[in-house]
Parts: C-alpha cells; sequence; structure tokens
C-alpha cells in the first residue's frame, strides 16, 4: 500500500500543520477501517497519513455540565464500555457499536464514521437526532458544526483541506427523552445497512409525546431527516394510526437508489417498518426515565 | 448415537473423541498453511488478469515491465506448451487439460474478468504487482454471454469455435455454448405422470456461489538447474497438484515434488490448479523460489464458484401418496469452459425415492464468468432445492405428513437408481424415522415461524488410497498417507491404526506425506479419506499383524495358525505355556526375526457405501422486512460408522451452514460487462456466528457392508437437504414458496407481497 | 523513508524497519515470522487475523505497521504459557471446535477478548461478539460451545 508518509502527532495544531503541508494530499487516520480498505483497494490515494490517535484531546470522552465532549478518534468499544454516555444516549451508543464487529469497534471512530461520509454510515442518524454539534480545527482555527452538515454527499463533507474534526459534542438529554437505532442488515451482524433509522422521543409529564425526530440512513446521498414526524406525533398517543402515518412520512422522506446492497423499493419500504420500531423502542426508553 | 448397528462389536477406539494429533500446532498458530512458508532469495509473483469478460489477445507485450524495478520474469500463455484436448479422470471429474492449460493462463482469448493473462515475478510483493502496470496487453472486446438464455440463444456469441455437444445424437452440424446434454432414467415418465391424482411442475433458479473457504490460494515453488521441481502448497490432493502441473508444463512426473501445507479449507475448491503451475514457471524463467498468493478479491474473481442453475422438476403421485413419475431439465452454468456438475445433479436429483418411471435431462452450458469448480456434493444442492421443494409440495397437496410422505418412496436396498445401479444396503429410512422420531419435530412453533424437512444424497467416492504402518523400534508407529488432513482425518486414521493394532492411541503418529514419499493417493474430496484411505491403513495395519504373528511364531517355534494378534499382543490360540508379545518387544527383537515391521497397501477402493441426511429446520420469518433467520436445525446422517464422531458432527454442521448461507443470502452479483460486484466478505455473505443457532447433528449408523469398519463418507450429504430445508420452512411460516436463491429478505418480502 | 518501531509482543520487546504504508499483518507475518496469524481477506471482514493491540480486539490487516510503536501486541503464539496451553485451546481440542483450523487463532485471540471483558457470556453474546470471525468448516456450534465451557473452567467451575 502506498503512503510515503505517516506521521503521528500528539496536538491538534500539529497535526493540521502537518495537513496544510500535504497540500491536500494528507489524509486523517482514525481507527483505519475505512482509510485502509480503501487505500488498499486503490479507491484513496494518500502521500501523508496523519494518525491523530496520539493526540490527548481527540481520544479522550469526557462529561461536564455542557454535557458529554466525545474525541473523534475514541474507538466505538471505549464508546460503549462509558456508562454515563450509554444511559444518556443509548441510540447514539448502540448506533456506533452497530458499526462492524468486535475487531472493527476496536478501531472505529465516530469522527471516521462521520467524516468517512458513507449514505450507510450506522453512527449518523443517531447524531442528527440528538442534536449532536462537532468542533473542527483547520488552519483558521476551529468552529463548531452540526453534525448534521459534515456529510454533504457520498464521500464528501463539508470540511475544507486542511480540517480535522476534533470533537462530537453531545448534551445532557432531557428528562424523559430518548433515543433509539435500529437498522436492517441481511445478516445478524457485519453488513452495511440496507436502512438505518434513529429516533428520539420527549414526552410531557403525563407521558405523552410532546416531540419527536427521525432520522434515516442509507436512504439518501446523506441523512434524511422525517421532518413530518414531529406533526405526527407530537400531542398525541403513539397509537397504531399516528405510527402508521410516521411509516408513511418515513418512506416519503426517502430518496434512495438501487446498488448491491438494497433496491430502493425495498429500502423504502423498510424505512417505514424501521422508523415505526425505532420510535416505540424510544418511546418506551423515554417512559422508563423519569 | 449409534443406531441400527445391531451385533456391533465393542471398538476401543472407534467411536470415541480423542483430541486430534495435528491439534496443538494448530491451535499456537504453527501449524503451516499455504501461504507460511518463505525461502531465502524467494521472489513474490502476481498475475495479470482480464479486465473483459470475453475477448480475443492480439499481442502482449512485457517489455515495460521487464524493465522495473525488481523484475525478474514474466510469463504468459507463450511459456506453456500447447495441448490438445484431452481427457483424464482425477478426482471427482473430467478434466480436460487444454482447458485446464487455458483457464490458469489464457490463450488467444479471455473467457472472463479476472481470467489470468500473464504473471510477474519480483523481489517483493508491490513491486510485482507495480510491474503488472507494466505489461500491455491488446484486446479485441467481443460481445460477453452472462446468462443461461444469453448463451442458449441460436445467434449467441460463442466462447469456443469447436465446441459442439457432446451426447447429441445425430451430433449438431455447428458449434453452440453446450458443451454437452445428459439424459437418464427408467421406464416411461409420460406414463407415470400420467398415472397421478396430483402434478407439481415447478422451475428453479439458483445463482453462483462460492465455496467460501478462509484460506486463499497459495503456493511456493523452487525449481533447480537440474529441471527438479519442489511446491508447497495446500490443496485437497497433492498428487493432483503433481500430475495437473506436469501436464501442463509437459514435465515428467518424477521431476515435480509437492510438499503439502496444511489446508485452510477446501470443499471442492482446491481440487483443481491455479498458481502452482504459473509459480513453477516463473521459478524457472527467473531462477529463484516463487511465492504466490491470491487476494480475496482474486480468490472471487477468478477461481471457481459453483453453477448458477434452472431446473424444472415435474413430479407427481397418487392420492395416497406413491410417486408415479419424476421428470428433470437442469442448464447448469460452466463458466469459461466446459464441465459443470449438471451430470452429478442429474443423478442426485430423484435418488432418495423409489420412482419406476423417471426422466432426467441435463445441459452443461459455457458463459463468460470463472470457469465453475466442485464444491462439496457439486451438483447436487441445487438439484435436491428443486425435487425436495416439490415433494414438499406434493406432500402438503395431499395432506400428508412430510416425512411420512418420504418414507412411502424412500429409496432402500435393491432399489434402482434413477442413474442406473441398484442401492446397496442403504439408511434413508433410517434417517426419516430418526427424524420424525427427534423431540425437534414435535416442538411447538411460535408466531412466524415455521418448519421444513428435507432429505439429501451422495454417492460418496471410493478411487485410490496407499498408506504405510511402519512399527519403529520402540513400538510406537508411524501411518503414513498421502491425503491432506481438512477436518480431522489423521485422528481418524490414527484411530484405525490403533483399533487394528490394539494399542494406544498415543502411539500412532500419522503423517501426511508428499508425493515423493507416499505411494499415490487420490483427492481429498468426494467424502473418500476416511472411507479409501481409512481401508488402506486398515489393510496395511492388517499386514503388520500378520507380520507380528509370523515373528511371534518363529519365536515361540509354533504353526502361524496357532497365533492371534489381540488387545495389541501376540498370543497362543489354546492352551498356556507362552507369555504374550507385545508390540514393542517384537519390535525390539524385530532385527533378528526378519528385519523391519512394516505394512503397506495401495488399493482402489471398492464398497462404497452411499449416504442419506434428513433435516429438520425451523425458522422465523419478519412480514415487514422478510429477514429469515433459522432459530433451530436438526441434521440427521447415515455415516455407516463413525469412526471420530465429534469430526463426523463437524462435517455436519459445517456443510448444514454452508447449505444455510446458498439458501439465504449467498450470491455472485455480476455488473452487465460481467465484472463480479461482491468480491469481498462484506458483501459475499457468508453466515456469522450469531446468524446461526446450535446445530444438532444426529448420527446413524447403517453399516456399510463393503468397509472393514461399515465406513460411509460424511463430508458431502449435510450440504444437500438444507436449501430445500430451509425454503419450506419458509412456506410453512408464510404461505409463500421460494423458488429462487438466495432467500434474502427482499426476495422474501415481495413474494410475501405478491402472494400474501 | 522506513520507520523504526519499537514494540511489545506477547510480553517480548521486538523492533523492526518497516515501510509508511505496511500493514501490522504483514510485517508480523513476513518480517517477525509470527504466522499464526492468517490473512483471509486483507479487508477486515474476516478475522482470521485478530491480535490484541494495547489489549483492545482488532484486525492487524487494518493496522499500519508504524502505528506499533510503543505498543502493547498480543497474538495467538502468546496464548499458552510456559509450556500450558490456555484453557480456551484446551477446550478447542477437547471439543473439535477446530476442522481446517485456519480460522483457530482468530478465534481464540478474539475469544480471549471476550473472556477478558466478560467473563460470563452467555451463547448469544459469544455469538455476537464472535460475529467478526469467519469460519466455514464448523458451522460455529462446537466452537461456541468450547467459549463457553473455557469460560466455565476459568470461572473456577467444573463442567
Amino acid at each position: 500500500m502506498r503512503a510515503t508518509r505517516y506521521a503521528a502527532p500528539d496536538s491538534v495544531g500539529d497535526a493540521v500543520a502537518l495537513l496544510a503541508g500535504a497540500a491536500g494530499r494528507g489524509r486523517v487516520l482514525a481507527g483505519g477501517s475505512d482509510l485502509l480498505v480503501q487505500m488498499r483497494a486503490g479507491r484513496i490515494e494518500a502521500e501523508l497519513v496523519v494518525d491523530v490517535k496520539r493526540i490527548e484531546r481527540m481520544t479522550t470522552l469526557s462529561h461536564d455540565a455542557r454535557g458529554f465532549r466525545i474525541g473523534a478518534a475514541v474507538c466505538g468499544a471505549a464508546l460503549a464500555e462509558d456508562a454515563l454516555l450509554a444511559r444518556a444516549w443509548p441510540g447514539v451508543v448502540e448506533a456506533v457499536q452497530l458499526i462492524g464487529s468486535s475487531q472493527i469497534q476496536g478501531r472505529a471512530s465516530l469522527g471516521g464514521n462521520l467524516c468517512n461520509a458513507s449514505p450507510a454510515a450506522d453512527g449518523v442518524p443517531a447524531l442528527v437526532t440528538a442534536g449532536a454539534r462537532c468542533v473542527v480545527a483547520g488552519p483558521a482555527g476551529e468552529r463548531e458544526v452540526e453534525a448534521s452538515q459534515v456529510a454533504t454527499g457520498p464521500g464528501e463533507t463539508s470540511l475544507s483541506a486542511g480540517e480535522i474534526l476534533v470533537e462530537v459534542l453531545l448534551p445532557d438529554p432531557p428528562p424523559r427523552c430518548a433515543d433509539a437505532y435500529l437498522r436492517m442488515t441481511p445478516r445478524s451482524e457485519m453488513d452495511i445497512a440496507v436502512v438505518g433509522a434513529a429516533a428520539r422521543v420527549w414526552l410531557d409529564e403525563r407521558g405523552r409525546c410532546s416531540a419527536a425526530r427521525v432520522a434515516l440512513g442509507s436512504v439518501g446521498p446523506t441523512v434524511r431527516e422525517v421532518h413530518a414526524a414531529d406533526a405526527i406525533l407530537a400531542g398525541g398517543a403513539l397509537d397504531d394510526a399516528a405510527l402508521a402515518r410516521l411509516a408513511g412520512a418515513a418512506r416519503d422522506a426517502t430518496a434512495p437508489i438501487d446498488d448491491l446492497r438494497g433496491s430502493a423499493r425495498y429500502r423504502t419500504r423498510v424505512a417505514g417498518v424501521l422508523a415505526r420500531r425505532a420510535t416505540l423502542i424510544a418511546y418506551a426508553r423515554a417512559r422508563e426515565r423519569r | 448415537m449409534s443406531d441400527g448397528a445391531e451385533g456391533a462389536r465393542k471398538f476401543r477406539w472407534v467411536g470415541t473423541r480423542p483430541v486430534r494429533p495435528d491439534g496443538v500446532d494448530k491451535v499456537t498458530g504453527r501449524a503451516r498453511y499455504g501461504a507460511d512458508l518463505a525461502l531465502p532469495g524467494m521472489l513474490w509473483g502476481r498475475v495479470l488478469r482480464s479486465p473483459h469478460a470475453h475477448a480475443r489477445i492480439l499481442a502482449i507485450d512485457a517489455s515495460r515491465a521487464l524493465a522495473m524495478e525488481g523484475v525478474k520474469a514474466v510469463v504468459s500463455a507463450e511459456d506453456l506448451p500447447e495441448i490438445r484436448s484431452e481427457q483424464a479422470f482425477v478426482g471427482e471429474g473430467p478434466t480436460d487439460f487444454r482447458d485446464l492449460s487455458h483457464n490458469v493462463m489464457a490463450r488467444g482469448k479471455v473467457l472472463y474478468h479476472g481470467h489470468a493473462v500473464a504473471a510477474v515475478a519480483a523481489t517483493s510483493a508491490e513491486l510485482a504487482e507495480r510491474a503488472l502496470a507494466g505489461i500491455d496487453v491488446e484486446y479485441e472486446v467481443l460481445p460477453a454471454v452472462l446468462d443461461l438464455d444469453a448463451a442458449l440463444a441460436p445467434d449467441a456469441p460463442l466462447l469456443h469455435e469447436d465446441l459442439v455437444t457432446k451426447g447429441v445424437n445425430p451430433p449438431p452440424q455447428r458449434a453452440s455454448n453446450v458443451a454437452e446434454r445428459v439424459e437418464m432414467g427408467h421406464g416411461d415418465v409420460e406414463a407415470g405422470l400420467a398415472r397421478a391424482d396430483v402434478v407439481v411442475e415447478r422451475e428453479f433458479t439458483t445463482r453462483p456461489v462460492h465455496q467460501g473457504y478462509i484460506e486463499p490460494h497459495a503456493a511456493l515453488a523452487e525449481i533447480g538447474e537440474d529441471g527438479r521441481a519442489t511446491i508447497w502448497c495446500s490443496s485437497q490432493g497433492h498428487f493432483m497438484v503433481r500430475a495437473y502441473t506436469a501436464k501442463l508444463l509437459g514435465m515428467e512426473l518424477s521431476s515435480i515434488r509437492v510438499i503439502p501445507a496444511e489446508i485452510g479449507g477446501g470443499f471442492g475448491g482446491k481440487t483443481t490448479v491455479y498458481l502452482e503451475p504459473v509459480a513453477t514457471l516463473l521459478a524457472r524463467k527467473s531462477g529463484r523460489p516463487v511465492k504466490m498468493v491470491m487476494s480475496r478479491e482474486e480468490v472471487f474473481r477468478a477461481t471457481g464458484p459453483t453453477s448458477g442453475t434452472r431446473i424444472r422438476v415435474k413430479m407427481g403421485c397418487t392420492r395416497d401418496g406413491r410417486l408415479t413419475g419424476a421428470d428433470a431439465h437442469l442448464e447448469y452454468e460452466a463458466g469459461a469452459f466446459p464441465g459443470s456438475p449438471v451430470t452429478a445433479g442429474a443423478m442426485t436429483i430423484f435418488a432418495p425415492y423409489d420412482v419406476a418411471d423417471v426422466r432426467i435431462v441435463g445441459l452443461d452450458v459455457v458463459l463468460n464468468t470463472p470457469k465453475v469448480a466442485a464444491y462439496r456434493a457439486p451438483g447436487a444442492p441445487m438439484a435436491a432445492f428443486a425435487a425436495e421443494s416439490a415433494v414438499d409440495e406434493l406432500a402438503r397437496r395431499i395432506d400428508l405428513d412430510p416425512i411420512e410422505f418420504r418414507l412411502r418412496n424412500a429409496a432402500r436396498e435393491g432399489v434402482q437408481a434413477p442413474y442406473g445401479p441398484r442401492f446397496k444396503r442403504i439408511g434413508h429410512v433410517e434417517t426419516l424415522e430418526a427424524a420424525r422420531a427427534h423431540p425437534h419435530y414435535r416442538a411447538p412453533l411460535l408466531p412466524n415461524q415455521g418448519r421444513g424437512v428435507a432429505s439429501g444424497f451422495w454417492f460418496n467416492a471410493g478411487l485410490q488410497s496407499s498408506a504405510d504402518v511402519h512399527i519403529n523400534e520402540d513400538g510406537s508407529v508411524v501411518v503414513t498417507s498421502g491425503n491432506p488432513d481438512i477436518g480431522g482425518s489423521r485422528a481418524s486414521l490414527a484411530i484405525l491404526a490403533a483399533e487394528e493394532l490394539g494399542i494406544d492411541y498415543a502411539r500412532v503418529s500419522p503423517i501426511v506425506a508428499d508425493t515423493s514419499q507416499v505411494a499415490y493417493s487420490d483427492l481429498t474430496g468426494g467424502s473418500r479419506v476416511t472411507f479409501a484411505t481409512g481401508m488402506a491403513v486398515v489393510e496395511a495395519a492388517r499386514s503388520v499383524v500378520r507380520q507380528l504373528r509370523e515373528r511371534a511364531a518363529a519365536i515361540w517355534e509354533v504353526d502361524l495358525d496357532d497365533v492371534e494378534w489381540r488387545d495389541g499382543a501376540a498370543r497362543l490360540r489354546a492352551g498356556a505355556g507362552r507369555e504374550p508379545l507385545g508390540l514393542a518387544e517384537l519390535a525390539a527383537r524385530a532385527a533378528r526375526t526378519g528385519g523391519p515391521l512394516a505394512g503397506h497397501a495401495s488399493l482402489t477402493a471398492r464398497g462404497v457405501g452411499a449416504a442419506f441426511g434428513t433435516h429438520i429446520c425451523d425458522v422465523e420469518v419478519d412480514p415487514e422486512t422478510g429477514s429469515v433467520r433459522v432459530v433451530r436445525y436438526t441434521a440427521v446422517q447415515d455415516a455407516g460408522r463413525a469412526i471420530h464422531p465429534s469430526y463426523v458432527e463437524g462435517q455436519m454442521q459445517g456443510g448444514v451452514a454452508q447449505g444455510i448461507g446458498w439458501a439465504l443470502n449467498e450470491e455472485y452479483l455480476f455488473d452487465a460487462d460481467g465484472v463480479m460486484q461482491n468480491p469481498g466478505f462484506l458483501d459475499y455473505r457468508m453466515p456469522v456466528a450469531s446468524d446461526l443457532p446450535m446445530i444438532d447433528a444426529v448420527i446413524v449408523e447403517v453399516p456399510n457392508p463393503g468397509h472393514p469398519y461399515g465406513v460411509r463418507g460424511v463430508g458431502e450429504v449435510p450440504i444437500v437437504p438444507p436449501i430445500p430445508a430451509v425454503a419450506n420452512a419458509i412456506h410453512d411460516a408464510t404461505g409463500v414458496r421460494m423458488r429462487e436463491l438466495p432467500m434474502s429478505p427482499p426476495r422474501v418480502l415481495e413474494a410475501l407481497e405478491r402472494e400474501g | 523513508m522506513k520507520h523504526h518501531v519499537s514494540t511489545t509482543i506477547n510480553g517480548d520487546a521486538a523492533e523492526f524497519l518497516c515501510e509508511p504504508g505496511a500493514l501490522l499483518l504483514d510485517v508480523l507475518r513476513d518480517v517477525l515470522g509470527l504466522i499464526g496469524t492468517k490473512e483471509g481477506c486483507g479487508s477486515g471482514d474476516c478475522g482470521a487475523c485478530s491480535i490484541l493491540l494495547d489489549g483492545r480486539l482488532v484486525c492487524a490487516c487494518l493496522v499500519l505497521a508504524a502505528e506499533a510503536e510503543g505498543a502493547r501486541i498480543e497474538t495467538v503464539e502468546g496464548l499458552a504459557r510456559d509450556g500450558e496451553l490456555h484453557p480456551l485451546q484446551r477446550r478447542f481440542l477437547e471439543d473439535a471446535a477446530l476442522q481446517c483450523g485456519v480460522c483457530t487463532p482468530g478465534f481464540l485471540v478474539a475469544a480471549k477478548a471476550l473472556l477478558d471483558r466478560n467473563p460470563d457470556p452467555t451463547e448469544e453474546e459469544a455469538r455476537y461478539w464472535l460475529a467478526g470471525n469467519l469460519c466455514r468448516c464448523t458451522g460455529y456450534d462446537k466452537i461456541v460451545r468450547a467459549v463457553l465451557e473455557a469460560a466455565a473452567e476459568m470461572r473456577g467451575e467444573v463442567r
């Protein structure tokens, strides 16, 4: 595999400088489960590989009054081991845990999943419904961007050349609010999602749905939000009629393609099914929270 | 475990589960597989592969590559002798050496995307890979034939200008893409079907699927200035590798020595050669050893999957469940060269049943896809998908339990098989009865769950095997044979030797010898090693026992007939007066009593026992997504006699898992240009651990009268029933019949929407 | 320009030179002679190259050799200690949990990682943890049994 240089800086500033020096021919290496596969297959060529796993900020998961600060290179397995995060954001954590096998979990990161910008990325729908924000560092300094704005198309991000996604920020969820993520794969594990659905449900004091957010993966070039979900579900009971309307709205929100992992027709159909099921799980979880 | 084997003598080792002799090396990472060997001065070889599914090769210019850093040799078909078409049977199917040569290295034409066109040897794998871009090939692209209808169309582009369908009388005037037509059966099928009260006529389609061995092909070849070659490789038969390499390179057999590495799975896919002749050629041209290892992508693009198929069956039965006629038409995709397993498919499709009026017609069709290779019971699983689904449909139509239906029609001893011979003692009925009696068959099902049953058959093979049994000076034993150990055969051979000699299993050391160290042995495949090589081991051990008795008789100055060998020692048959002489003692005295103690056997194994299995499968179907999950599975199989039950169970469980993968998710996906879209384990979806439940493997023993221990081959039968068992279970759960493989979620959902 | 890497493999100090783009799997096998770790696919989809990297289960085919600097690597060759097989190795042998054996090193390392974290996994937990290890020979039945039995043995339970 051809990479003429490898560097492992220990600060964000150094990493940014290294990438700037490579004039667009450098790549960030976090877990490598996307980058190395694509380099080996010849789909990506990189003159410089910048390994960010020795940058403490990018490999640390912390929590304070403002919520969770997740280093973009923290591996999925480490995320899942954080009890606080798993309790607060079960949907995000279960989504990350679905990114590949146990071996991939030992490497794959939220940052990599976001920046690889696969339409089928498991990490993205739940970050969208969570309202996650990302800290991006570059030659011009640092900025924050909504997680939903990182991917702009298959393999394309809104990051400019030389920018690095450094951290993912998640607030503490309000009470009586929970999320969930489901996906459809032909096998029980190991597959790229044919459809992914994240749902987040807020309940009022009487346990009725007060707000909802649903986002779908693998049914468009980037994540598709089901904007009608809130209008359909808020203020009412999650009865069969509402859920059927939600499923319909989810199907309408898709813009899928036929590819070797699924047909557009199948994806559309299943998007409705998973939107409904994920919403029910989020609802059940929200009810358990006071 | 033991069922139906009355009067079986008590065995000391046969039927027990000792640890395999090669086990410690394999759990510690010491065992050497094909890619684990290296030699000083070694070069790395890489293959240049065709970017077109069908094209004429106009010119190959390797001059740029030869000028590149580290490149020591480039070869193409020009470096191979031309071979006229010739048939030779080695292993499980006829081999045309001309086709084999052209598959290993394209001559004149490339016939599939990924077809080997040239190869390079360089001082590193990376340099060899880079050098491929330095080989300039000029192609004239031709229209590609990518499915059966396209291949069979009257004006179809031809893959082979001289291919005239065999088996047609009078022979066709023109070439076509049909390599062969086979027909077999007996009776009058039209009359038989006319007598039926219920007739089912259906068409089934299946896609090419790969054996999926985890170890890619690998070989290391070295050739001396005297032209003698040594090849280290993993294969299912190093004698086959020697024979094929010699043929393809025009070398004498005795100038090639093939040393078997451990093999990381084969399932039939390694019963042929791809890299070995090329590595040897590169070694000869460069003067240095050459190592070649396929990438996973190459394994998928350029080694044989098994055939995609289209099968029409028509079966009829009376209202009380007696089959009156069975008719089948099979079309099997051979890939780029003739040789699909359509004949075996035709032979096996109705073999589990006693039907007086039966006809099967099969076509072997070439297409611009990789040349197919054997895959575990080649040809049978697809055929069983068709026939066992039709049988299930018939049983439902007359409201008869599916096992009872099969019992009423089961092939038994004396029944004429559809392919001609009469069955000897077989155990189909016993497997059906054991399945019916199994608690699984009566277990309750939950909502969205269904249960399916299917039977399967495989002939098993005999063929040639050789073995030596040597007694060391301390009485320990070496058993030498020539079959790579894919699944625990060393343990079985050691068990048989220990049983015959009456000694401790731990004192037997089984060795897989190379082609220069043991007499000829046919492949590891065809479910034949425990049967045929086991037979040779038994015979060699018996020869040693006779020698031991002779030595004791000489020492005691009695007649040979007065001496028996029992419980590991020579003993006087009658009367006292002589202390028994054990193996160690006689071995210590060997020099003075006639020389080293050694036995040899080389045989063509006769008395092969055909085998049957009956499987029960429970699935759960998600009606909203079409996902199918196997929730419970029981495989019942007649093993004749299970020498090492754990490895028999292992063969059953492994075959079931492959069948389930074939049924649910595995398929080759090609684009419109014949390029495989899923050449990796991500999108070629084999079952993972979380996809399967525990697989209950129930061994039934109906001893094969043709083998000293009653052994029947076990490796291939278990892949035959799972596809129809799963399909029948899906029908039971949903009312929908799946007739297309794989039964992946989108297809199941579509069927549910269409018919539900 | 080659990197000089100092690392620890199975408790022993090791060092090697490697190209920036070299993969850890290839260095382990072709430079250090540790051929127990196998390549089945080169893309992280089969688990035959499973190793532990600083205690984390990973595929060595998806790690650059240069990343091993200062890291602690464990391969199948390090499972047995002082001439004694690890309980997982023993149970794999007793329970015939291998046929061709090529996936076995990967399964052993992955199973060790499982039991390091969860000494009492259910069958389902074991199956999902091991989903990244492909086996084509066994259908997983005997492998899962061997792992659960080794776990019981390591917990001190007699089975």
